[in-house]
């Protein structure tokens, strides 16, 4: 039996209250939104906040619509079983969809939120256990100790992005639209993340996630998304990888984008795909894709194997993870090119 | 602590429990309602699966709290639910998961049933895929999944009027053996 540390829970009704409340708690407060990552980091008393506000019951963070300029506005709490249905995302952004179908098991989809897995806090052995496991083993780097448990001699906190959102939101331009008692910021997802297990979002105190905005994509868009775990279900992601290719009336590919994730503390855009595939064309997409776009593909695959350094910090061997990425490249782009998707083994 | 109105299986039940307590432990410790298994207790296995506004969810990962305003049904208020609404004997998945020997251990069945009964209620004639893809939160440790899966078959087979019967060696109805 794993029980909640004690807490005060508030329910506010409007995105104002919430803001006051976060502000009066200070760092002693925190946000549910799905609780299916909040929930069990608290159980390990990873977190130990006095209040955590609620955003269920405020009306303006649910909902999926297209904007004026034909831009999808998705509400942070929309829940990922709502995105991976929804006809609007999966028409403009499939790659999203698609990755929201793979989170977790269907009842952590019901619950959990897109605003909530963009948030979600990384992922490591040594971290995701009981306050007894952690302190048998001294505790570590992220939580409660200063021992580093992952490399010999590392001094790093090398815990890993695990949100199969991210890298598809960042294939897709997105912004994130945050509100708090200092007002609105707008940051493109892009330069949202930090390099830093311990905390790797640019995400202040008493900030509430409000919406995300992802612009118009072009008739020719066509992405996927690739996920490796252990299991068919319920697992976060040993590797992620969402692929982007846009596709011109020409059948040519006017851009193209590959951002891979759960190998380090923030997602990973391998910069060389635009180079290596704008300009070639797919071909077919229904019979065999063409030869030059294979061999290009190909080539961006080896990139990323070369450029991927996955860490024995969450479950899965990392030789595996590591030799899985060049398949997974290359799978999930031919997913793509196919309007198919997503990707996964099991 | 707070005064909770929480409406647990047709019934509205006024309960008093701690703001950090989650659904699950307000089932079983106050309530009393045990069918909802206490498993990993972090959102792992399926084994404490409710249905929130028939919808699948883990109770465990639930605040208490916020389960208020939605309808909340437990293994418990299935087969009630199946007669007040005209039916006879046991709810349809129950009785198929009966007759199917769908369990072991039975720890994770109430779990099972009650993602089968929230895949049926949006989609009536599911194919295998999408039943195993329905039931792919719910942990079995005993490995029995392949009876659970047949046990779903029948019920849904049953309720489109065409009954077939379940593989040998199975009671092929009710009590029958």
């Amino acid at each position: 039996m794993l029980r909640a540390p004690k807490f005060e829970l508030a329910t506010p009704t409007s995105l104002g209250e919430a803001i006051a409340l976060l502000a009066e708690a200070g760092p002693s407060g925190m946000v549910i939104a799905g609780g299916t990552d909040l929930m069990p980091n608290l159980k390990h008393e990873l977190f130990t906040p006095s209040l955590v506000v609620s955003l269920a019951r405020i009306p303006e963070l649910h909902g999926i619509r297209r904007a004026t300029d034909g831009s999808l506005v998705i509400g942070a709490m929309s829940s990922l079983e709502s995105i991976a249905e929804n006809a609007l995302v999966r028409e403009q952004a499939p790659a999203l969809a698609q990755a929201a179908s793979l989170i977790a098991g269907p009842q952590l989809r019901s619950m959990g939120t897109l605003g909530g897995n963009v948030l979600l806090d990384t992922r490591c052995q040594w971290y995701n256990q009981t306050y007894f496991w952690r302190e048998a083993l001294g505790f570590c780097l992220k939580k409660d100790g200063s021992k580093y448990h992952v490399v010999e001699g590392g001094a790093k906190c090398v815990a890993a992005a695990s949100n199969d959102s991210a890298p598809a939101l960042m294939t897709l331009d997105a912004e994130l639209g945050f509100e708090s008692a200092a007002g609105r910021r707008s940051v493109r997802i892009e330069e949202f993340w930090l390099a830093d297990g311990i905390f790797n979002k640019r995400h202040a105190q008493g900030e509430i996630l409000v919406e995300l905005t992802i612009p118009k994509t072009p008739a020719g868009h066509r992405g996927a998304y690739g996920k490796l775990r252990e299991r068919g279900s319920i697992d976060f992601p040993l590797l992620g990888v969402a692929a982007r290719l846009d596709v011109d009336d020409q059948g040519t590919v006017s851009r193209a984008d590959l951002v891979v994730t759960a190998l380090a503390a923030r997602p990973h855009r391998v910069t060389k795909a635009g180079e290596l595939l704008v300009g070639t064309r797919p071909g077919d997409p229904q019979g065999e894709l063409a030869a030059e776009f294979r061999a290009r593909l190909a080539e961006l695959a080896r990139l990323a194997h070369k450029q991927c350094h996955p860490l024995e910090n969450i479950p899965g061997d990392a030789a595996w993870r590591k030799a899985m990425v060049p398949v997974y490249v290359r799978r999930t782009f031919e997913a793509a090119a196919r309007r198919a998707g997503p990707v996964h083994h099991l | 602590m707070r005064l909770l109105r929480l409406r647990v299986n047709g019934d509205v039940v006024p309960v008093a429990a701690p703001s950090h307590w989650t659904l699950l432990e307000v089932l079983r410790y106050r309530l009393g309602l045990t069918g909802s298994k206490q498993g990993c207790d972090k959102g792992d296995c399926g084994a404490c699966t409710v249905l929130l506004d028939k919808k699948p969810v883990l109770s465990c990962l639930t605040l208490a709290a916020l389960a208020e305003g939605h309808e909340v049904t437990t293994i418990e208020g299935l087969t009630p639910a199946h007669l007040r609404a005209g039916g006879r004997g046991a709810d349809p998945i129950q009785d198929a998961f009966d007759r199917c020997g769908a369990l072991q251990c039975g720890f994770c069945q109430p779990g099972m049933m009650l993602s089968a009964r929230a895949l049926l209620a949006k989609n009536p004639r599911p194919t295998r895929p999408e039943i195993q893809a329905a039931l792919a939160g719910n942990l079995c440790r005993c490995t029995g999944y392949t009876q659970i899966l047949e046990a779903v078959e029948l019920a849904v087979a049953e309720s489109g009027g065409a009954a077939v019967q379940p593989a040998d060696g199975r009671r092929g109805a009710r009590g029958a053996s």
